[in-house]
């Protein structure tokens, strides 16, 4: 018996590394490196001079915002889930921190009276709008076992309608919150050098969030609590999994990271308004697609994330900068999920 | 006070559900370092009993002592940490994730912080050798076949320092050999002290395996016994409530003319079937026996056409015929009743009549509108011709037993009116009681000039209803033979020709 399990081990193995040197299995499994090479390759044949440094930071530091908010997106569609709402969630989180931190000597502000805060009470009260809305999401699945789409489609629309509420001034109606603090901007818009290389703070932020990240799903026991309750809720609940503990706290990352990315992409742009935010999650849960994020849930990773906000970003500027029509450069995002997507399944495809 | 004697008691235990009593006022108790079997027909509340041990039910009424402590789980986690586990019917892993996760999931060990792998990796590997199970704890599980799993299952079971195992049917996709093994190391732990509660429909493992066997029907006790004291004869009348004579209804069918023929069929992607030829006769059950992954099932998809092929062909009556996808195979006579029923089968939450009629869909539908009346009329020759038990057309499928589903699934192949039959396990997990009823309607089809070809685990039923049995080996054919001049030993070892 003991021979006959390991015979069948070692067919297995044999098995695995079969497949392994096969080099059509090889491609696919870097398909999304390959996809991102050869776009920057065709960039930069197009037009030599896309190589420097600067349009590396600049591509980086626009996907910063957007990876933070894919991180959160992506841990709830390993849970099975998805969310509608991370989106104007960050809108609502930004608009607010950007009314709490405008300059002091600016002319229209939100609050004339308010005197100079320290940055991070925005930014804690961002986390926490982020927080409460995601504990919603979270209740809404784990407790009313509702489906994520449907419970993130109403927040979605709370959170839009907050934001509106909050940012209207009768009778002249809404108007964008602009004049941010300087400290605020420096912030996230300032920049170290190494060199002759300027590193934005922003990149920073996002590396440290996403080695944090990285670090939570892999090596804690609620990552791997996420990835077994994504791949078989029953299994984690037959095992003792308390289910509904471990859905929360998904969520209440998702929330954190959400809150930081409004504090955090409001300052980018420079001001807010009832826009901001705007389709975000849809780019977040395209980034975790073509990330290989499995939407039946159980599968994915941090870089695997992160490559795909950066494919996402890439075809926004690189595009841009060959000048690209942008009404094309929308199909061709449209075209890059459809087709990154179909090749990262063919890896778990079965064929008879 | 009975705490001394027996390692669990379950007192007067009753649940009911909608509509129906699961159990009724159940007494069943265990003693430590025995092995005892629960049997009874599906439906008889077996497993649910089990599950109001394991916390997932919550009896309405009764007592649970455990050691002769009074406890009653809230929850699969608190029945776990008092030394309770069990090892589910329906396999309940992560697929995505590797055995060690598996095995320590909802209780990884940790160092700080951080989940701290080389002690999963130790821990795992202990309980494996310990097991005599040689499997690298970082396989991904996904990786592995059935009967792996199920070891892996077993396993993880055992790892919880269980003093109650309960076993639901473990054995249901292992081979004889893996069986063994697992019998093995069920005596291993009834040395150790261990209750075990073994779940099987198969009763020669049970007369085999246990000290005690239970019987339950329709959600009461009807007895207790020692095992020594009980034949199959004797089990099988008290599950079923009556004297069963056969278990196998007379052969009555006469194979004819040749239907089908097979010839040099091959996968197109192996590891599949390898140079496949046989024929099929007019009225004649053709056997298939083999081990796991001997590609039994892969050479019933073949025919079928879902699975594709570099080599060979198919004629049916002499006739090339190409089943290039499932609707062609349909349209031309085939039928294929698949393996996992819960998985490739049942519409789980779609009604009896839905599944009567799906495959056969097309033709009640005039111009696109489906004819409500005709889809009724026929769904009640399923259920009449059939005997399927079921309050309505309109009930969920899911809710009736497995039996029951079978041969709604069963009926759903015969409106289609087929001429070949590719019949997958179609007795598995099915009680002895049904399990009669569907040897007897394979026989009646057979009889009404269908071939049918009947992929089974279990060499008892292959011998006691099939005229011929071809045996897989490897993907290979590893023989093929009349069936009266077959034995159980000489199935081995065709089946064994090509390892």
């Amino acid at each position: 018996m003991k021979k006959e399990s390991k015979e069948k081990v070692e067919e297995i193995s044999k098995g695995l590394n079969k497949s392994k040197s096969n080099i059509l299995d090889k491609l696919l499994n870097y398909a999304l490196y390959i996809i991102l090479v050869i776009m920057i390759i065709g960039v930069i044949i197009i037009d030599p001079s896309f190589i420097s440094i600067k349009n590396f930071t600049n591509i980086l530091s626009q996907a910063s915002t957007r990876a933070i908010l894919a991180m959160g997106v992506a841990g709830l569609i390993v849970l099975q889930g998805t969310d509608l709402s991370a989106g104007r969630i960050l809108g609502l989180a930004g608009i607010v921190s950007a009314s709490l931190l405008q300059d002091i000597n600016y002319t229209s502000r939100m609050y004339p009276d308010l005197p100079q805060l320290p940055l991070i009470l925005p930014l804690l009260i961002a986390i926490a709008i982020g927080v409460i809305f995601a504990l919603i999401n979270g209740f809404g699945v784990a407790k009313l076992k509702l489906h994520a789409f449907i419970i993130t489609l109403g927040t979605q629309l709370i959170a839009y309608g907050m934001a509106l509420i909050y940012i209207d001034r009768p009778p002249l109606g809404a108007q964008p919150i602009a004049g941010l603090d300087d400290r605020y901007v420096s912030l996230v818009k300032g920049a170290f050098k190494i060199g002759t290389v300027e590193i934005p703070y922003l990149i920073v932020y996002a590396a440290v969030i996403a080695i944090i990240m990285a670090f939570i799903w892999n090596k804690t026991t609620l990552g791997k609590n996420m990835f077994a309750i994504g791949g078989n809720p029953e299994a984690a609940a037959v095992s003792g999994v308390n289910i509904t503990k471990n859905i929360m706290l998904v969520y209440l990352i998702s929330g954190i990271l959400y809150g930081i990315a409004g504090f955090l992409e409001v300052a980018r742009i420079g001001s807010a308004t009832s826009i901001t935010g705007q389709n975000y999650e849809l780019d977040a849960i395209a980034a975790c697609v073509i990330g290989g994020v499995s939407f039946s849930g159980g599968v994915g990773t941090i870089p695997g994330v992160l490559i795909g906000v950066i494919i996402l970003q890439f075809i926004n500027y690189g595009l841009n900068f060959i000048g690209v029509n942008p009404y094309f450069q929308i199909i061709i995002k449209g075209l890059i999920i459809i087709v990154s997507v179909s090749i990262d399944v063919r890896k778990n495809i079965v064929r008879k | 006070m009975s705490g001394e004697t027996y390692l669990l008691e379950m007192r007067n235990i009753s649940k009911s559900f909608p509509g129906v009593q699961a159990l009724d006022n159940v007494n069943f108790r265990v003693k430590r370092g025995t092995v005892h079997a629960l049997v009874g027909e599906n439906g008889a509340g077996k497993s649910t009993l089990m599950k109001c041990l394991f916390g997932i039910y919550k009896e309405d009424s009764g007592e649970i002592y455990l050691e002769g402590v009074k406890t009653s789980f809230p929850n699969p986690r608190a029945a776990l940490e008092n030394g309770v586990s069990m090892v589910h019917q329906e396999l309940n892993q992560v697929l995505q994730r590797n055995i060690m996760d598996n095995i320590l999931l909802g209780r990884y060990p940790r160092k700080g912080i951080v989940v701290d792998e080389k002690k999963m990796y130790d821990f795992t590997k202990s309980i494996f050798d310990d097991l005599g199970i040689n499997i690298d704890p970082r396989v991904k599980l996904g990786d592995l076949s059935v009967s792996q799993r199920q070891m892996v299952e077993i396993a993880k079971a055992v790892s919880y320092d269980a003093k109650i195992l309960v076993l639901d049917e473990p054995t249901s996709s292992l081979t004889q050999q893996e069986t063994e093994h697992l019998f093995k190391i069920i005596k291993l732990l009834r040395d150790r002290g261990c209750g075990i509660i073994y779940i099987s429909h198969k009763i020669e493992e049970i007369l085999n395996i246990s000290d005690e066997v239970t019987v339950m029907r329709d959600g009461q006790w009807i007895a207790t016994e020692n095992a020594k004291d009980l034949t199959t004869d004797k089990i099988i009348s008290l599950m079923v409530g009556r004297e069963l004579t056969n278990r196998f209804p007379p052969k009555i069918n006469k194979p004819k003319d040749v239907i089908l023929e097979v010839k040099n069929l091959t996968g197109k992607y192996q590891p599949s079937i390898q140079n496949v030829s046989f024929e099929l006769r007019k009225g004649e059950i053709l056997g298939v026996a083999g081990l796991v992954g001997s590609r039994r099932t892969e050479l019933l998809e073949t025919i079928f056409g879902i699975a594709s092929h570099s080599e060979g062909e198919i004629l049916l009556h002499g006739k090339l015929v190409d089943n290039k996808d499932s609707a062609t195979a349909i349209k031309n006579g085939f039928a294929l009743l698949t393996e996992e029923r819960r998985a490739t089968g049942i519409f789980e939450g779609l009604s009896v009549r839905f599944n009567s009629v799906i495959a056969n869909i097309d033709s009640y539908a005039n111009f696109g509108v489906l004819d409500g009346k005709k889809m009724k009329v026929d769904t009640s020759k399923v259920i009449e011709g059939l005997n399927v038990k079921t309050p309505s057309q309109n009930t969920p499928i899911g809710t009736l037993s497995g039996g029951n589903q079978q041969k709604v699934i069963i009926g759903r192949w015969l409106l289609t009116d087929p001429e070949v039959l590719l019949m997958d396990e179609p007795t598995r997990g099915i009680d002895v009681g049904a399990k009669y009823e569907i040897y007897q309607l394979i026989i009646d089809l057979a009889n009404r000039g269908k071939g049918v070809i009947f992929v089974s685990s279990e060499m008892s039923e292959l011998l006691g209803i099939c005229d011929r049995i071809l045996v897989m080996s490897n993907g290979r054919i590893g023989g093929i033979e009349d069936a009266d001049k077959l034995d159980q030993e000489k199935i081995m070892t065709l089946a064994a020709k090509y390892l």
